[in-house]
């Protein structure tokens, strides 16, 4: 328990200073680190051949994003499916197959990283590094980029007034996600490598090491043991919410999560940045205040739902009754960790859009299984890099324009009025999640021959909840016992992926590009002010509320009934 | 600005997008990995290629592999769903509610009540749980001390040398507070078969 009071601690001890240095590399002008990385970026820019003073509408700004993720996809798609006819492929790994290839390179674009193959098996060095990697440190910086856009234009201040009808400039995407990368995410990332790298994580081009097994009577006379430039990509799956390990079972795997010391370093790393980009907001808008309300309910929403997975883990799994000594559920966990370091990090993984693991989620009692679900629905807790505070905001509006009618005020939120168009977008924003997830869940399970499910009863239906909410998420991690390198599963998780990646982007971006068109009306004592306790726990029932409606009922149906399947 | 500059000019040329792509690809997927592999494995050789243990000149494998033992005279480890084979590594993904859970579960219990003459439940949860990687390397001290009594007799020496070389390998959590106590299976079948410095 004191593990736990002390990752929370150093995490948001962290947080803070880094949160200070994210607003002030966004700054106008050199901003922070400028001194040191302008040369490379002016490079970079020069490359690219772009100008990166020249700022861009929500329209041109999402246009750059989109483009770049084309790009970018269209490469690891062709490289995935050529990469047995590619150098770097020391162990003669083979090319996917189309649909495998499809939703490897949607889930990496995504953020998502959720993994339908197994990396150590089916990835080479090559398809590992320019591949996934790439994506893992682009994909956190577009979410970066996209959020101190949206922040910039929906909290700064217009030098003039627009007049009405113009579009506002909400900055340059490339400037934005060149900094991300290059002066946060490149720099955080190798800090964490090589202190993975001390604790054991594999650092090496050589491919596979051979070793001869101790006892020969057990009939497994040699061990073939994957290597790889391991530490670089895991650092970077932990601290850019990407979740996607070189070893099929992720972190739970001792090459890449050594020791204590490592799970700690990898732990923090989850929530490191999405926490460090709640202050950057206070510091970025001058709205201090606003940024301790919205990293209380965060971190009460986080405390709250992480305990509940440490209470049931420590529980004993049902199978084990008076066949075993009274303890934990260990099964699918290791023991250097234990059971309540493999809750904090299952919670964790899930509140961010990490989704790398340390234990199998699978294996969890239901009703600690059923906390990480939660934890995607909401998604906001902490959030993925850039997108979970964004996701934040889009409930902010919301509660907002709730609260704003309740005291009997036209509905606002910072002197804008909120009107019919922003309300429109946010509603599409949140209500296809439930729209996506169900729909497919429920064609899915209509079918019993896509299912794949791996667990019988209650808990099948939970596996194939689970796998749609952590596509839809861009979470990644997963029930992995559920058969899901199938063209149905590859497909139609492709689809969750994309939609619920970039309209959660693009439709708060054309809210705050048309709320800072507006002219703004000077707050007074009437006007609702979105920074006091009143309102952080407005914003907090109206995400409850909001995930309890939508998906209650299949909770209900999965790790609920198992549950009490098991009671009985 | 507004009806004199259209969009697509203030966005970015598909040409821009594709520059960018392919310097992002070599600078993150490239360097980036490069870079901090070939430090890594400067400052930290031993561990880069795996925390191979060698001995007289061969591997006999990893201290971050578990390895599968089956002799009376070794310690064992945790069940594994990969077999320990690092390749195919693999937890169960049994859930609780899985009756075929239960019936592995019986099954182990009941070797390892017989094969070490302890009652059911006193075993302790790690020896009958698969491992999430299905390569964990260690079990926790009380998984080794059942075991004690076993290997004692089949190498025909006393259980407290067992117990002490047990006692000697326990790494404690760190700082007293990251992890829990256990045990790395491999390095003490190894001492053992006197194959291992102490430390």
């Amino acid at each position: 328990m004191n593990e736990v009071i002390i990752i929370y601690a150093v995490t948001l001890l962290l947080a803070w200073p880094l949160g200070k240095y994210i607003a002030g590399v966004f700054e106008s002008g050199p901003g922070t680190g400028g001194g040191v990385f302008l040369p490379l970026e002016n490079g970079l820019y020069c490359l690219f051949g772009i100008n990166p003073q020249q700022t861009m509408s929500w329209q041109g700004y999402g246009r750059a994003l989109l483009k770049l993720h084309l790009v970018l996809g269209l490469a690891v798609f062709g490289l995935l499916m050529a990469q047995g006819a590619l150098f770097l492929n020391p162990d003669g790994i083979e090319g996917m197959s189309w649909d495998l290839a499809l939703h490897t390179a949607i889930s990496f674009l995504t953020n998502t990283n959720q993994q339908h193959y197994s990396g150590q098996a089916q990835l080479s060095y090559l398809a590992h590094t320019f591949g996934i990697v790439t994506l893992q440190v682009v994909t956190p910086a577009a979410g970066m980029a996209a959020l101190i856009a949206i922040v910039r234009t929906l909290f700064g201040h217009q030098e003039k007034a627009p007049s009405s009808g113009s579009t506002v400039d909400v900055g340059n995407f490339y400037q934005d996600i060149i900094r991300a990368i290059v002066r946060i995410m490149l720099p955080v990332a190798t800090i964490v490598a090589l202190i993975l790298a001390s604790q054991g994580v594999p650092n090496s081009y050589e491919g596979a090491q051979t070793a001869t097994p101790l006892d020969q009577t057990s009939g497994i006379t040699e061990q073939t043991i994957p290597i790889g430039p391991v530490a670089p990509m895991v650092a970077i799956k932990q601290v850019g919410t990407n979740g996607g390990g070189w070893y099929g079972p992720n972190s739970s795997v001792p090459l890449e999560n050594p020791t204590p010391v490592s799970n700690f370093v990898e732990t923090v790393s989850i929530v490191l940045i999405p926490a460090a980009l709640v202050f950057a907001l206070g510091f970025i808008t001058g709205r201090r205040r606003l940024a301790v309300m919205i990293m209380g309910v965060m971190v009460a929403m986080s405390v709250g739902l992480t305990s509940v997975t440490i209470w049931s883990e420590n529980q004993p799994n049902a199978a084990f009754t008076e066949l075993a000594a009274e303890g934990p559920n260990l099964e699918g966990k290791e023991v250097r960790f234990g059971a309540t370091a493999t809750a904090l990090w299952g919670s964790w993984t899930t509140q961010t859009s990490n989704g790398s693991v340390n234990g199998m989620h699978d294996s969890f009692n239901p009703l600690g299984g059923m906390i990480p679900m939660i934890d995607m629905f909401i998604n906001v807790t902490f959030g993925g890099v850039g997108v979970g505070l964004i996701g934040y905001l889009l409930f902010l509006l919301l509660a907002a324009f709730l609260g704003s009618l309740m005291i009997g005020r036209a509905p606002e939120m910072a002197g804008k009025a909120l009107e019919t168009r922003e309300i429109k977008l946010v509603c599409i924003a949140l209500l296809i999640q439930p729209l996506l997830i169900l729909g497919f869940s429920a064609i899915t399970v209509a079918f019993p021959t896509l299912t794949g499910h791996s667990n019988p009863g209650f808990h099948g239906l939970s596996q194939v909840i689970y796998e749609y909410t952590s596509a839809f998420a861009n979470n990644g991690s997963g029930f992995e016992g559920l058969g899901d390198n199938s063209v149905w599963w590859n497909v139609t998780c492709a689809i969750n992926l994309a939609i619920g990646r970039f309209i959660p982007i693009l439709a708060p971006l054309a809210i705050a590009a048309s709320l800072a068109a507006k002219r703004a009306a000077p707050e007074g004592r009437g006007s609702l002010s979105i920074d006091t306790p009143t309102f952080g726990l407005m914003t907090l029932a109206v995400i409850v509320m909001f995930t309890l409606l939508s998906f209650m009922p299949v909770l209900i149906l999965g790790p609920i009934a198992e549950t009490l399947a098991l009671m009985s | 600005m507004t009806d004199s500059t259209p969009d697509i000019t203030r966005s970015a040329s598909w040409l821009a997008s594709l520059r960018a792509g392919i310097v992002l690809i070599i600078l993150c997927g490239g360097i980036y990995p490069f870079a901090v592999t070939s430090l890594g494995g400067l400052l930290f050789p031993h561990q880069a290629t795996g925390s191979l243990i060698t001995i007289d000149g061969n591997v006999v494998g990893s201290e971050l592999v578990g390895q599968r033992f089956d002799a009376p005279g070794y310690f064992h480890g945790r069940p594994s769903a990969a077999n320990h084979d690092p390749f195919v590594v693999s937890g169960s993904n049994y859930a609780a509610s899985n009756p075929e859970l239960r019936e592995r579960v019986r099954q182990t219990s009941q070797l390892i009540a017989d094969r070490d003459n302890i009652a059911p439940e006193a075993i302790p949860v790690d020896l009958l749980a698969a491992s999430g990687s299905g390569i964990d390397p260690h079990i926790s001290p009380d998984a080794a001390r059942i075991q004690a009594a076993r290997i004692a007799s089949a190498r025909g020496i006393p259980a407290e040398q067992v117990n002490e070389l047990i006692q000697r390998y326990t790494q404690a959590p760190t700082l007293g507070v990251l992890g829990q106590p256990r045990v790395n299976v491999l390095r003490l079948n190894l001492a053992l078969d006197g194959k291992e410095r102490s430390d």
